[in-house]
Formats: structure tokens, sequence, C-alpha cells
């Protein structure tokens, strides 16, 4: 595989398009990513965050456009390729979907072995290490119906990290946790930004966004209106619907 | 030893634990074998692709609607007709197994259809195949929710199985049968062997629940009474 030029985004969308019956949800998104880089996608419930993200790795397939990691065109049709590409674009759910028969250590490992077909003790060692990296290694023997919920999300971070994905997505990773479990989670992603790993997160914690992202987009009605360094777009924007749905997450929503 | 005692312990126990052996010789390969037809049928029929689900289908349909006594007979005296001979067990293990996967598979669909969404996009989304997902992911958990149900379909097998002796394998009820024919003891040969079907299905319930709590998962239990 040729190595991509530092110049070259790691992901490219383009006019990625979708709609559920007659009702258009994203309406010909271009988006692009380089290596490292963190972006952040807010925007009014129903804007379309999650389906954008969705689409990115295909559990929502687009009815059009293009996404290219590296440069390369990914084809949904070619399930084989589908799969290898799905392995280097990790995802991370706003509900965890740990897999519940599994324990902390099955769910990290279960990647390893089925997917990247590595050997059992091997992916064991890999699994703990993955473990121990989000904090989790005392809870490896632990199902998920016994972690709290700042746990399981750690541990889908450490499910997504074990098969070095080149671009991990988010979809409000701690909106569906209790206030005080969300700083643990804030914590991996801070550390996960810190080495290096190219990140596309929606959330409505602001606070987070404008410490974590390089840039900050905002979406409404399947289009993005702006994007930008995050002080520009949460307290300068352009676009006065941006600014008002600034003003008010913020207000709401203080210094996450 | 006379008297009832000694016909029960001289004459009627011993062909009654022959035909016990048969019984259980019936009874376990049809319900392994039904098991995995209606782990094979039920995930066909929700995630198969069209031809399979339709087959699947139909395979419900017809093994559920034919009485199984007539299943029996096709098997046993209706093949012959073109050119397949069964021997009576064999036709009775194909008719058990086929009958019960059809109806394994219904308890196996309705534990797929209860998996949430969100197991199956977690699985796709670390590069999983659609028959890993199902292998790996969706059949470990479908399997657990299913198993009261699918014990509640060997508890009848075991039950059912002695229709085979209407296609002349002679199992626990044929002996019974032919034992009481001869002696016109029906009142007691078939309380001797209501008591041993019993005591199969009692030692079956014990066996299913030992299996339920081994394979049980925090997050999976159910609380029997
Ligand atoms: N499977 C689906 N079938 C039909 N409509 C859908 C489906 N998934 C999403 N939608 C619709 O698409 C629109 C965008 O949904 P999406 O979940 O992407 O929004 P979002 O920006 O993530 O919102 P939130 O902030 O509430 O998570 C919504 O109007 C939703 O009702
Ligand atoms: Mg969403």
């Amino acid at each position: 595989m040729a190595k991509a030029s530092p110049s070259e985004p790691v992901l490219t969308l383009d006019g990625i398009r979708k709609s559920f019956g007659s009702k258009e949800i994203l309406c010909g998104v271009d988006l692009s990513i380089h290596r490292g880089q963190i972006k952040v996608l807010i925007g009014p419930s129903g804007a379309g965050k999650s389906t954008l993200l969705q689409c990115i790795n295909f559990l929502v397939v687009p009815d059009g456009g293009r996404i290219s990691l590296e440069g390369q065109p990914v084809d949904p049709s070619d399930r084989k390729a589908l799969c290898r590409y799905r392995q280097q674009v990790g995802m991370i759910f706003q509900d965890f979907n740990l897999f519940d028969h599994l324990t902390a250590l099955g769910n990290v490992e279960i990647g390893l072995v089925r997917v990247k077909k590595m050997k059992r003790s091997m992916a064991r060692e890999r699994a703990l290490a993955e473990l121990e990296r989000v904090g989790l290694a005392r809870h490896a023997h632990q199902y998920p119906a016994e972690l709290s919920g700042g746990q399981k999300q750690r541990v889908s971070i450490a499910r997504a990290l074990a098969l070095d994905p080149k671009v991990m997505l988010l979809d409000e990773p701690t909106s569906a946790l209790d206030p005080e479990l969300i700083g643990e989670v804030h914590a991996v992603i801070r550390e996960l930004g810190a080495a290096g790993m190219t990140m596309i997160m929606a959330t409505h914690q602001i606070g987070f966004a404008r410490a974590l992202a390089q840039e900050i987009i905002f979406m409404e009605n399947g289009v993005i209106i702006e994007q930008g360094p995050p002080d520009q777009i949460l307290d300068d924007a352009q676009c006065q619907r941006t600014r008002e749905f600034c003003a008010k997450i913020t207000e709401l929503g203080g210094h996450g | 030893m006379t008297g009832e005692a000694g016909f029960i312990f001289n004459e009627l126990m011993p062909s009654l634990l022959r035909g016990l052996w048969m019984s259980l010789g019936l009874i376990v390969p049809s319900a392994v074998l039904g098991f995995f037809l209606g782990v094979l049928a039920g995930s066909c029929r929700v995630y198969g692709v069209r031809a399979l689900r339709w087959s699947a289908h139909v395979y419900v349909a017809l093994f559920r609607g034919f009485p199984l006594l007539v299943q029996l007979y096709i098997w046993y005296f209706g093949l012959p007709r073109l050119g397949v001979y069964l021997s009576p067990y064999m036709a009775s293990v194909l008719g058990f197994s086929l009958c019960s996967g059809a109806y394994h598979s219904e308890y196996i669909r309705g534990a797929l259809l209860s998996i949430k969404k969100g197991q199956v996009q977690a699985a796709q989304a670390i590069g999983m195949t659609r028959l890993q997902t199902i292998l790996h992911v969706i059949l470990p958990q479908a399997v657990r929710r299913a198993l009261p149900g699918c014990g509640n379909e060997i508890i009848y097998l075991i039950k059912y199985s002695s229709l085979a002796y209407m296609v002349t394998c002679i199992e626990l009820t044929g002996e019974g049968k032919i034992i009481a024919s001869a002696t016109f003891k029906y009142t007691e040969v078939f309380t001797v062997v209501g008591i041993i079907y019993l005591a199969l299905v009692s030692v079956a319930s014990w066996g299913l629940g030992k299996l339920e709590d081994r394979l049980a998962l925090p997050g999976f239990q159910y609380h029997r009474a």
C-alpha cells in the first residue's frame, strides 16, 4: 500500500448524500481530515451528525458521494475491502454497544482474534495492554453489565484502538453518561489526541470541544454551514445560525 | 417374587429397560440434530438472503403444519415408493429432528430478533463479516435467550418420541404396549411407563437448568422460579 504523503488527507468525503425515504438527511457533505487532526461536529438534534459518522464507515450506506482513505476510494459493494477499511476506522457509539456476552477483555480481544486472525495468546496480551491504556486492566474479567457507563465507554475505546485505526469516529461518546463519569472518558480521549490519533467527534460538550479540536464543524439540516478553529466558530461565527446555536449551547453546556 | 411385584420386576422391567434404551437412542440424537437445524433455520429466516429465507420459511411451515405421525408415516412408509428405504430407527430420528428443528427455529428466531441493532453495528464497525457477526456476536447471545424455549421443545420431544413405535421402532411405549396386550395389565404397565417418562423429563429439566446456569452471564440472567 502506498504511504500517504504528509500533505494528503487521511480521510476525504466528497459530496456525501443520504436520504431516508423522501427525507434528505445529508445533502452533499464534503470533509477532509489530516493525520493527527481532531475535528468536532456540532449542530442541533437531527442535523445529521450521527448519520454522517455512520456513513463514513458504511454502517449507513450513502446514496451518493465518495469516501477515500489515504487517497484510496472505498467501494462498499466489495465486502472484503469494506471489512478491511472498517478495521482502519474505529467507531465509538453513544451507547457503547459492547458485546454483552463477552468480558471487557473478550470485547477487546474478539476483533484481534476473529478479524485480524491473531493468535489467542498474542491477542490477549495486546487486549490487556489496550485495557491498561484506558485504565481498566483491573476490570478485564468483568462483563459489560458489571461496568459503569464510563468504564463501558473506555472498553469500547480500547476495542477500537486494538485494531490500530487510522481514524476514530466518536458519536457523542459521553452523552449517555452521568456527569461525574464524563471526565474519565474525556481524559482518555484527550490522551488519544495527545498521542496523535486522528479523530472526528460529534459532541454537545462545547468546553471539551474547544479544548480538544483544531476545527469545529457546524452542521444543520444535512449540510455543513461553517467550519473553522474553535474560537472563531464558538465566539465569532460568520453565520447567524451558527452564532445562535453556539450561544445557546455554551449557555447550556458550560465548560464540560 | 410372585404376583404384581413379580410381574413388574421379572417381566415388565426388563422389557421396559430395553425400551428405555431405545427411547434414549431416539431422543438424544434427535434433540441435538433438531437444535442445530433450528439454529440454522432460525438464522436463515432472520439473516438469510431471499432464497434461503424463503426455503427456511417453507421448511418451518411444512414441518409444523403436518402432524408428526403423518411425517413419520411418510418417512417410513412413503419413501420406499421413491426407492429410499429407511430403518424404523432412522425414519424416527429423521422425523423427530426435522419436526423439532422447525419448532426450535421459532425460539431461535425470536431470540435473534431480540438482539439489539447496536451489537451488529459494533461488530461491523470492527470489520467483522456478516457470517462472523452472526457466529461470534449474535448467536452466542441469542442461544442463551432461546434456551428456556428450546429446553421446552426438548421436553416435548421426550414425550413425542413415543410415536416411534407407530413405525415399528419399538421404544419404551412400544415395549409397554406389547406387554400390556399380552397380559391385559394396561393399568400397571402404563403407570410404570408414565413414571419412567416423568423421570426422564425431570432429569432433562434438571440438566437443562444446570446448562442455563453454566451459560448464565451477568446481564443475561433470568430468574427461575
Ligand atoms: N434509520 C433511519 N430511518 C429514518 N430516518 C432516520 C434514520 N436515522 C436517522 N434518521 C433521521 O435523520 C435525521 C438526522 O439524524 P441524526 O441521528 O443523524 O441526527 P444527529 O445530528 O445525530 O442528532 P442528535 O444530536 O440528536 O444525535 C433525523 O431527522 C432522524 O430522524
Ligand atoms: Mg446523533
